[in-house]
């Protein structure tokens, strides 16, 4: 299952991944207010270092210093531990992503991903689901109105729009004639990137990772201007940078498994680049997801659910069924 | 159901303003001039031989609807004479911490003795800061803005258009 590669490499692997991928997410915020201030014709953050860099450390800084303050209401484990499990899942999908092929250091197999799951796809999405409770969780126990209503929203559209994510990939899946992530990529590498036959199921993926990180046009769960902030209104400090940690990681996450499923990881038109594609890939995606914000505004709560149980659920199942078809009657 | 080809085009929009140069103006290195008749803060006036122009009639701080201003007067004698009229004002505190910056006190003044100029960059890290005295609102003040030139501002073409 792990290709003879010993455990305490895996150890070092997940300890580098989630380091990277950390530092990825805090140089996502800074990539998303510089490029949203671009096509705004604004400058975005250009104070702290040049261009700016330094914004996400002193974010960092202010954010750990600022007083950890929370409602007298708020039943005080639950609401400590709402941001943990969002931030632990969000970090804990990015181990079965494969980012490179593998590599022989020395005389030790050191594989392109630090779990090689025969599940992957199914466990990243179960994580997915344990990623909601943080966000139901911490707006229920804050005790308050705003939080309240904003994480029955989160909970309502997560749930409907994961059926639409779930399905989108049955596609890929059967194509790919399995769950793990890894054999998914080399089969692209070795006969066509599933994008070009899977478009429709590209699409609603597309669709639903919007939603499922709740980014604008589908950010209803956090409203700003009708729920001041969903359900992390009541956080503050630390505790609110988790959340916003854990949201960025999310979005990292699906772009990565988009790139995964739909456009061959590693595998790059030419040249083996390896790891570079993977992270190029990624960087257009979370791109786009910016671009997107920057550009649609926020829909209704009703247009919101029935584009996602009218629109995308059909042409996922759709999709789904005939692929399925079409795979049986080539084989 | 939204028009899918009037959605691509929105994105093209957004897309164009990626190559355009933002219109932000950096405030603290660039400083846009102000309207001539802008009012910051506030400046206390002395007549051409010295004296000062306010007499300490405290109508200012009876037009004041935020109740900022101070005015305590004295008497002006002969070897002590500060202003034009029958009295001074001995105290005049300004605090600019509840000023409203409506202009009422200029109005209200019968010399010209207290008007608004154009400074904006007032803020301070103490409370106590604010509270402006006599000597501060007679002398120059410390930080200046550019005023504009009204020509600048006053033509049928916005500012903006011309200058983004």
């Amino acid at each position: 299952m792990n290709n003879g590669e010993p455990w305490w490499i895996s150890l070092i692997k997940a300890a580098i991944i989630v380091n990277l991928v950390m530092l990825a997410f805090a140089y996502t915020t800074w990539l998303e207010r510089k490029l949203l201030g671009r096509l705004q014709l604004r400058y975005g953050p250009n104070r702290a270092g040049p261009f700016g860099l330094l914004q996400p450390i002193a974010d960092l800084i202010k954010l750990i210093r600022k007083e950890s303050f929370f409602p007298v209401a708020a039943r005080d484990s639950v609401y400590i531990v709402a941001p943990v499990i969002a931030l632990f899942t969000a970090l804990a999908a990015f181990a079965v992503i494969p980012f490179g092929a593998g590599w022989q250091i020395w005389h030790y197999h050191v594989n392109g991903e630090i779990a090689n799951v025969s599940i992957g796809l199914i466990l990243i999405f179960a994580l997915g689901s344990v990623g909601v409770y943080g966000a139901i969780v911490g707006g229920w126990a804050s005790e308050s109105k705003f939080s309240l209503l904003g994480s029955m929203r989160t909970c309502a559209q997560l749930v409907s729009y994961e059926v639409s994510l779930a399905l989108s990939v049955l596609g890929v899946v059967l194509m790919g004639q399995s769950l793990n992530l890894v054999d998914i990529v080399n089969k692209q590498g070795a006969t066509i990137w599933f994008f070009i036959p899977q478009l429709a199921g590209l699409l609603v993926f597309f669709f639903a990772v919007i939603a499922e990180t709740s980014r604008p046009p589908f950010d209803l769960p956090e409203a700003d201007t009708e729920l001041v902030a969903g359900y992390h209104t009541e956080y503050g400090g630390m505790r609110w940078g988790l959340f916003q940690t854990a949201e960025y990681i999310n979005m990292i996450t699906l772009s990565a498994l988009a790139v995964t499923l739909f456009f061959a990881g590693w595998h790059g038109p030419w040249a083996p680049l390896g790891p570079l594609w993977f992270l190029l890939k990624v960087f257009v995606l979370v791109s786009i997801l910016i671009w997107v914000r920057a550009s649609v505004p926020r829909l209704r709560y009703d247009q919101l659910m029935s584009f996602g149980w009218k629109v995308l659920l059909p042409i996922a199942t759709l999709n789904a069924v005939i692929t399925a078809l079409l795979v049986v009657w080539v084989d | 159901m939204p028009q899918p080809i009037d959605s691509v085009k929105g994105f093209a929009v957004t897309f164009r303003q990626l190559f355009k140069k933002p219109i932000t103006q950096q405030y603290p290195e660039f400083k846009r001039p102000m309207y001539p008749r802008f009012r910051g803060r506030h400046r206390l006036h002395r007549h051409q031989d010295g004296l000062e122009k306010c007499v300490g009639c405290s109508l200012c701080a009876a037009a004041c609807p935020a109740d900022c201003i101070r005015v305590v007067a004295a008497e002006n004698t002969p070897d002590n004479r500060v202003s034009a009229g029958e009295r001074y004002a001995r105290i005049y505190e300004i605090n600019m911490s509840r000023c409203i910056f409506c202009g009422y006190c200029e109005l209200a003044c019968p010399f010209d003795a207290i008007t608004l100029g154009n400074e904006f960059e007032i803020s301070e890290y103490s409370r106590d800061d604010l509270i402006y005295t006599k000597d501060m609102l007679l002398a120059e003040p410390i930080k200046r803005v550019p005023v504009a030139d009204p020509d600048l501002y006053d033509t049928p073409i916005p500012y903006y258009e011309t200058n983004s």
